[in-house]
């Protein structure tokens, strides 16, 4: 399985003395890809996820209906129904083209979390470490402040405000999800600020803002990445949380989150309505947590315990 | 005299992603109730071999051996039962580090006593008495203080001195002590060493003594194992140590200082694979 | 990041990610920290606690001085409700009352229910406890041996039964499963009791024989002698907290197995074999003895966030505690009730702080 390469491509990625920065980098990057194929689980994540985005994007193609299309005659049908082979909600709409287009909607959820908390936590962590002093000593207290929270409780607070819908959710957990992001941002800006080149730039004339944006953050992304892969999981279900509360995405929107909660009704008499879309969300999460942990395992084999 | 301890080609091996790394390569001596030192750099396998004794080598490490048989048992193959009771009682090691050697959340006292009151089934009381008289061998001062502390509160010595007497406690048979100064200041690591030897004169016990320091050893022991990747290159009488020839040996005397001596630069090991390969004849 | 409800995941990222690393900012670091150093960083989080939700009270786009004063109120007497509520003043100083009526048991009124929020909050906290601490218990008491079982065979089948437990905890929306629950449990096996916490009749005694003590309804009721009010009781958490538990058993077992793995490669083990301790008295007196004292913190954030995820499992279960009381405000609008439950919890949260440093300090001799 890992001699899929070329061969003068494995040789130039396994060199022991790469020539460039990028051809060290690639080489890092192929080893782990290598130690990542001998992990089952983690490939089985892997596959989970590639499927939730190929489903996101196919979904028109895979769905066997219009997701919002109601037919009454054919409501509450079981699984293995003619044409609906999850059977059909209480609208009698398909389930399976709705949990297929509901990964459209999750991976949006996912997405937009991944683009706002990471980059504000970046910013802070990158900022704080940099200057120091009482930048440092203010922006690791707000930190701290917001780690300290009872985080769920916290974005039901701030949806509540803002009022509920998807955008507004996405911001409430980008609200309570920066803050391990500004630590681990702050962590590895320490290690780099006092280096050679640093302090090369700044003989050059270079802006504090240029210098974080252009080296000191360049040098967080790998571990921040790892973060995230490992808070997908946490994000979906948060997301689908606040969804089940219906301060999520709103109906008629195919959210899983959602459709748990409007099968919640039909619990003991049409099980399927409720069980469909929670298998997505479990499937999808385990996917993101399997990766996640192949990923750490490969990329920090000390923590791996093994 | 009846060996204490008969091992022929004990190796350990560990399995690793990057193939199976040998630690201890064919190693073969037998013990009296005699001192013996082995020494080596760092890597050369002293420490495994301690340990291979004793059956604490974990996995991913393999031992194996044609013969390890401490008082006519083999140990390899004896049953974990028995060889618990050995190693309660007969058997006994004394490692490199108090700070990590002695569990940080336990009282002195208890760690102490742990094994008379389980193994022994001695009172409470009894138990203490024989762990407070212990102590006063390894010349603590105040027992009972000690007794009572927890090791973050005791000196680097101060806690090498209780595990000295926490593994003499049971009267041993067979002492390993892996660098047991190591960690230590220069001044207390005499003191404690001091110690040792008595006690291991006094009681007539069996002593591995592993180091890494060629001349400690040879006044310490009768007898001294060079050991180099794994594999013995040498063996001496401590009283012989200027006669050694193995150009390993020379090498290990060579590069140390000494008092009158020339002041030129100190000589660099120099190392010859071949040694690996062929051990001592 | 970002935790379903009550999953007590790790903090600082995904399944085991954390494991032996800080967990989470107030919490940690404490080593080097006095017990005044630790009072003063809580104070400060707490004042910042109150900080946010006086800041999301005012950005509401609710008008709290409507909600008082109802739609058909004149000109002036919406301005002396606004003035009577301090609406007037500079932010800063309404911050400054604010933080005296919250400390001094202030809450606000509930609309809702037009009585003190404090008061309401008293009602219904002690069915929210009772669920998270049996959840709670079952999380350690089965958790723990699970991750030191995981441990000590490492690599081998129990290790992996035991991660995955942990990866399907870390991966199951807990609304789900307590509905999955409610569906074969109770609808199909009727082995538990349903929603809520007793059934209507038993509901009936007990508000009429049974003198609240705790509010706890099994101690309530095992002081009373009332033993059949107990037992169905007993049936309608024992799900809840099952479902609740699993999720505290997920993530307490997966710190314990990593904090074991670590304890198991020191020197004083090797120690404790030597002097001929059986394995499992090296394995579960002398590495247990020291993992427990990280545990203490794991446990005590896993009860925390177990407080916290009370608000979904509350609202599949129809438990009448503090999550379903701030669900329902959130809808009613409630933002006195909403704000007030926000600050009892993340009190909680920072009390179980205090506590398991407390704790911590007692059970390692090199903090004391």
């Amino acid at each position: 399985m890992a001699n899929v390469l070329p061969s003068p491509w494995r040789a130039w990625l396994t060199s022991r003395s790469p020539r460039s920065r990028r051809q060290a980098w690639l080489g890092q990057l192929y080893l782990g890809w290598l130690a990542l194929l001998r992990n089952p689980l983690a490939l089985l994540g892997l596959a989970i996820v590639l499927a939730l985005v190929l489903a996101a994007a196919a979904a028109p193609l895979l769905a066997s209906q219009d997701p919002l299309a109601q037919s009454l005659p054919d409501r509450l049908l079981p699984p293995g129904s003619p044409g609906h082979w999850l059977g059909t909600d209480e609208f009698g709409r398909d389930l399976w083209s709705r949990v297929v287009h509901g990964a459209r909607v999750t991976l949006y959820i996912v997405l937009l979390v991944v683009v706002t908390a990471p980059v504000f936590g970046l910013a802070v962590g990158t900022a704080a470490g940099y200057f120091g002093g009482l930048v440092d000593v203010v922006l690791m207290r707000l930190t701290d402040v917001f780690l300290a929270f009872p985080r769920l409780i916290l974005a039901l607070a701030f949806v509540a405000a803002l009022g509920p819908g998807i955008e507004n959710a996405v911001l409430a957990i980008a609200l309570t999800a920066w803050p391990p992001y500004a630590r681990v941002a702050r962590a590895e800006t320490l290690t780099v600020v006092r280096s050679d080149y640093i302090a090369a730039a700044q003989l050059q004339g270079a802006g504090s803002l240029r210098i974080i944006t252009g080296h000191v953050m360049p040098l967080c992304l790998s571990s921040v990445i790892v973060r995230i892969t490992l808070d997908m999981a946490g994000i979906i279900l948060v997301a689908a949380g606040l969804g089940f509360l219906g301060l999520g995405a709103q109906p008629p929107l195919p959210e899983w989150g959602l459709m748990i909660s409007s099968g919640r009704k039909f619990l003991f008499d049409q099980w399927w309505v409720a069980t469909v879309p929670g298998l997505a969300i479990f499937v999808v999460s385990l996917g993101f947590n399997l990766l996640g942990d192949g990923l750490r395992d490969v990329l920090d084999p000390r923590s791996a315990g093994r | 005299m009846s060996a204490l301890l008969e091992v022929e080609d004990l190796r350990v091996a560990f399995d690793t992603p990057a193939g199976v790394v040998e630690a201890v390569r064919g190693l073969s001596f037998t013990l009296g109730r005699e001192r013996l030192g082995i020494v080596g750099e760092s890597g050369s396998g002293k420490t495994m071999t301690g340990r291979a004794i004793l059956r604490l080598v974990q996995p991913p490490g393999r031992v194996s051996a044609r013969r390890l048989a401490f008082d006519g048992q083999e140990l390899l193959t004896l049953p974990e039962r028995r060889l618990r009771a050995l190693r309660g009682r007969r058997l006994a090691m004394v490692m490199q580090d108090p700070k990590y050697s002695l569990n940080p959340v336990m009282s002195v006292g208890r760690q102490l006593t742990e094994g008379l009151r389980r193994r022994e089934r001695l009172s409470r009381a009894e138990a203490r008495r024989r762990a407070l008289a212990m102590l006063e061998a390894v010349q603590i001062r105040d027992p009972e203080r000690v007794y009572r502390a927890f090791p973050h509160e005791l000196s680097g010595g101060m806690g090498q001195r209780v595990m000295i007497a926490m593994m003499l406690i049971p009267e041993p048979d067979l002492l390993i002590a892996d660098e047991p100064t190591s960690a230590l200041d220069v001044t207390v690591e005499a003191e404690v060493l001091k110690i040792l030897d008595g006690l291991v004169r006094e009681r007539g016990l069996g002593l591995i003594f592993i180091s890494h320091d060629l001349p400690l050893v040879s006044r310490f022991c009768d007898r001294v194992l060079v050991m180099y990747a794994g594999r013995v290159v040498e063996e001496l009488k401590a009283a012989e140590l200027e006669r050694a020839r193995h150009p390993y040996t020379r090498g290990l005397l060579r590069c140390l200082p000494r008092v009158g001596g020339p002041r030129g630069d100190l000589a660099t090991l120099t190392r010859d694979p071949a040694w690996a390969e062929q051990g001592a004849e | 990041m970002t935790d379903l409800a009550g999953t007590g995941r790790g903090r600082s990222g995904g399944p085991g990610a954390d494991a032996g690393r800080p967990l989470r900012g107030g919490w940690v670091g404490r080593r080097a920290r006095g017990l005044l150093g630790l009072l003063a960083t809580l104070a400060a989080t707490f004042l910042g606690l109150l900080f946010v939700t006086f800041i999301i009270g005012r950005v509401i786009p609710i008008d709290p001085v409507l909600a008082i004063v109802g739609e058909r109120a004149t000109t002036a007497q919406y301005e002396a409700a606004r003035e009577a509520l301090g609406l007037n003043e500079p932010l800063l100083v309404q911050f400054g009352y604010y933080v005296r009526d919250v400390l001094s048991g202030d809450l606000g009124t509930s609309i809702l229910t037009a009585r003190p929020v404090i008061e309401d909050i008293g009602r219904v906290f002690p069915a929210t406890l009772e669920l998270a601490t049996l959840a709670t218990l079952f999380g350690v008491l089965l958790g723990v041996p699970a991750g030191v079982l995981a441990a000590v065979r490492q690599g081998r089948l129990t290790d992996q039964l035991v991660r995955l437990l942990g990866l399907f905890g870390y991966s199951m929306p807990v609304f789900w499963l307590g509905l999955m629950g409610l569906l074969l449990f109770y609808g199909q096996l009727g082995w538990v009791g349903g929603p809520g916490r007793l059934d209507t009749t038993y509901q009936f005694i007990f508000e009429l024989e049974v003198p609240r003590v705790t509010g706890a309804i099994l101690i309530d009721t095992a002081l009373a002698g009332a033993w059949d009010v107990f037992r169905n009781a007993l049936s309608h958490i024992v799900l809840p907290a099952a479902v609740l538990g699993y999720y505290s058993l997920a993530y307490i077992s997966r710190m314990t197995r990593s904090f074991m793995l670590e304890q198991l490669r020191q020197e004083y083990v090797t120690t404790a074999r030597v002097k001929g301790m059986p394995e499992w008295r090296v394995v579960w007196v002398h590495a247990l003895g020291n993992v427990l004292v990280p545990l203490i913190t794991v446990i005590a954030l896993s009860y925390a966030q177990l407080l916290e995820g009370s608000v979904l499992t509350e609202t599949v279960f129809a438990w009448p505690g503090l999550g379903l009381y701030i669900t329902q405000a959130l809808f009613s609008g409630d933002l006195a009730a909403v704000m007030g439950g926000t600050i009892v919890v993340g009190a909680a949260f920072i009390l179980l702080n205090l506590l398991s440093d407390l704790l911590y300090r007692l059970v390692d001799p090199r903090a004391r």
